[in-house]
């Protein structure tokens, strides 16, 4: 089997959410990027593939140089091969275009990637993979076994979850579920330097157009002070009569 | 011409979010100087569309469709996208909707931009808002294409109502076998209680509850207010809750009108979940906790004194109230 391992390369979740150049991009400064966490998610389901099942593991991402760390981690946590295509991504459609055709070129059976990045919170680059090379798609998938052609997987749905059975090949955007937390891997010394022998191929773009254009960004207004009441009675009164949410 | 709008039921109900999809719709439509047309399937009562702004609802009612399958209701709303030549679609931000929605922008060609907060500030150019980073942030961006798919996140423009006479026809799209390959083989769901997804109230839980054992009062309130239940990513972590109920940046999201975070501190995954909830209290006895910062009220206090006490105030408000 062979796995293509979508990341996106995402500011860490604690990073201050800043914007430059008259707020059309995200300030970079001071930030830390780090594989995206639902991605890396099925990074780590992928490894269960490759080491139960001898499953071949590739990683992909859309972006400039400055990603490359990104991917070296993927491949120090154990992915054979990474695939960097070398484009700024400008919207959901161009990244899922480049990513499409990767996909397509390279004979994949089983596509991972990610529920949503924690950047711009898109959730559409899995699902429109699928419809452009015509793979099965699972969203929000929380767990996932694949035996020959065949997939089961478990999908979250508000209140519960869906039990699927459909076949490779398949495209999945996973989340929490598809391993759990404490499945996770820090990269050891080893795979450290083993990554750094690695092959980080650098693919040129397709042509594409994009769909969005983003123009600016904005930030909520700085929230007003917590209200802090010492009884239930006051709590229950500004729920009511000032919140009006009761 | 018209705005169409896919109204998500189930088990033959309309959600909430469906009637919100419609009234922002219906906001479009009256920018655009059209009419807007409702797509259900399998939905009973579509007549009650018309009372926030429908003029023509298309009822598809097929077994086949019974389970949700995203590549097949994709196909069925581009149909009707097509039949009523809908430059604009609108659909909502439920788990279902964000799973056939990349699937309808490559069918339709249409650019996609979810977590759509607002009417568009410009049809032409055709700008709009939305949430991003986690909420952090908001986007400003035009959307090229002719066709425009836009997901409403929920609860930001509301259930508005605009009386309007709309008319019931049956649609029957062909609906290919290619499209049923995916096949849902069993549900779990638990059907006696409020989703989180669905709910206008979540009441969430954390550590400092101490253990699974504790979490009667937190089941009390939330029945207490109609709530739905929630807790922290280390609770489910720990097996004290199931995961369906871990909300957070890599749990659910939440986005009611009320979050109510009992003994939770607040970690800034915990807070990017849900800090599109409108008005968020938090009961925690460490004052330094860094939902404080977060929160629209808060007691600091023992949980396991003031949440009993809430209760029994609640009930008392609720006999007064109702």
């Amino acid at each position: 089997m062979k796995i293509l391992v979508c990341i996106s390369h995402v500011p860490d979740t604690t990073s201050k959410i800043n914007f430059t150049d008259e707020n059309s991009k995200f300030d970079t400064n001071g930030v830390q990027f780090v594989i995206n966490p639902n991605d890396e998610f099925g990074l780590t389901r992928a490894m269960w593939f490759k080491e139960k099942q001898g499953a071949t593991v590739h990683v992909v991402n859309v972006g400039g140089p400055e990603t490359e760390p990104t991917l070296r981690k993927a491949l120090a946590i154990g992915a054979d091969q990474a695939i960097r295509v070398n484009a700024i991504p400008t919207d959901g459609f161009f990244v899922a275009k480049q990513l499409a055709h990767v996909v397509k070129e390279g004979a994949y059976d089983l596509v991972l990637g990610g529920r949503e990045s924690i950047d711009y919170n898109g959730g559409m680059v899995p699902g429109m993979i699928s419809k452009l090379t015509g793979f099965n798609f699972i969203n929000t998938c929380i767990s996932l076994e694949v035996d020959g052609s065949n997939a089961i997987a478990a999908r979250e749905i508000d209140g519960g979850k869906e039990i699927i059975s459909t076949s490779l090949p398949l495209i999945v955007g996973g989340q929490k579920g598809i391993v759990q937390e404490s499945d996770l891997r820090i990269p050891n010394m080893r795979g450290i330097m083993q990554a750094r022998s690695k092959p980080l191929n650098v693919m040129e773009p397709i042509d594409s157009n994009s769909e969005i254009n983003f123009d600016n960004f904005s930030k909520p207004d700085a929230k007003g002070s917590v209200k802090l009441v010492n009884n239930v009675n006051d709590l229950v009164e500004l729920l009511h009569n000032e919140a009006k949410v009761i | 011409m018209s705005v169409l709008v896919y109204t998500e039921s189930e088990e033959g109900k309309f959600k909430k979010i469906a009637f919100e999809a419609v009234s922002y719709a219906k906001g479009i439509a009256n920018m655009l100087g059209t009419t807007v047309t409702a797509v259900s399937i399998n939905g009973k009562h579509t007549d009650q569309l018309g009372k926030y702004g429908a003029s023509k609802v298309l009822s598809v009612s097929s077994e086949q469709l019974d389970n949700f399958n995203a590549l097949a209701y994709a196909d069925v709303i581009a149909q009707a996208a097509q039949q009523e030549a809908s430059n604009v679609v609108i659909i909502s931000s439920s788990a279902n909707c964000k799973y056939l929605a990349p699937l309808l922008a490559i069918n339709l060609e249409a650019g996609y931009v979810p977590n759509v907060i607002e009417l568009p500030s410009s049809i032409a150019p055709f700008n709009i808002k939305s949430n991003v980073f986690s909420n952090k942030a908001f986007a400003n961006a035009e959307i090229t294409t002719e066709k425009k798919l836009i997901g409403l996140a929920k609860n930001a423009f509301g259930i508005v109502e605009s009386e309007t006479s709309s008319i019931q026809e049956n649609f029957s799209p062909v609906i290919s076998e290619d499209n049923l390959q995916t096949k849902v083989t069993s549900v779990e769901k638990s059907t006696d209680k409020i989703t989180i997804a669905d709910a206008d109230i979540v009441v969430s839980g954390g550590r400092g509850l101490k253990g699974p054992e504790n979490w009667g009062m937190i089941e009390e309130l939330a029945e207490t207010l109609g709530a739905a239940t929630a807790c922290s990513k280390p609770v489910s972590d720990l097996g004290w809750r199931p995961h369906s109920e871990h909300v957070g940046q890599t749990g659910k999201p939440v986005s009611s009108n009320l979050y109510i975070a009992v003994g939770i501190s607040g970690a800034i995954q915990h807070l990017a979940g849900v800090n599109s909830s409108k008005v968020k209290v938090v009961i925690n006895s460490d004052s330094e906790a860094p939902f404080f910062k977060a929160a629209d009220y808060g007691i600091v206090g023992d949980a396991f004194e003031y949440v009993p006490q809430l209760i029994q105030k609640l009930k008392e408000f609720k006999r007064n109230n109702a």
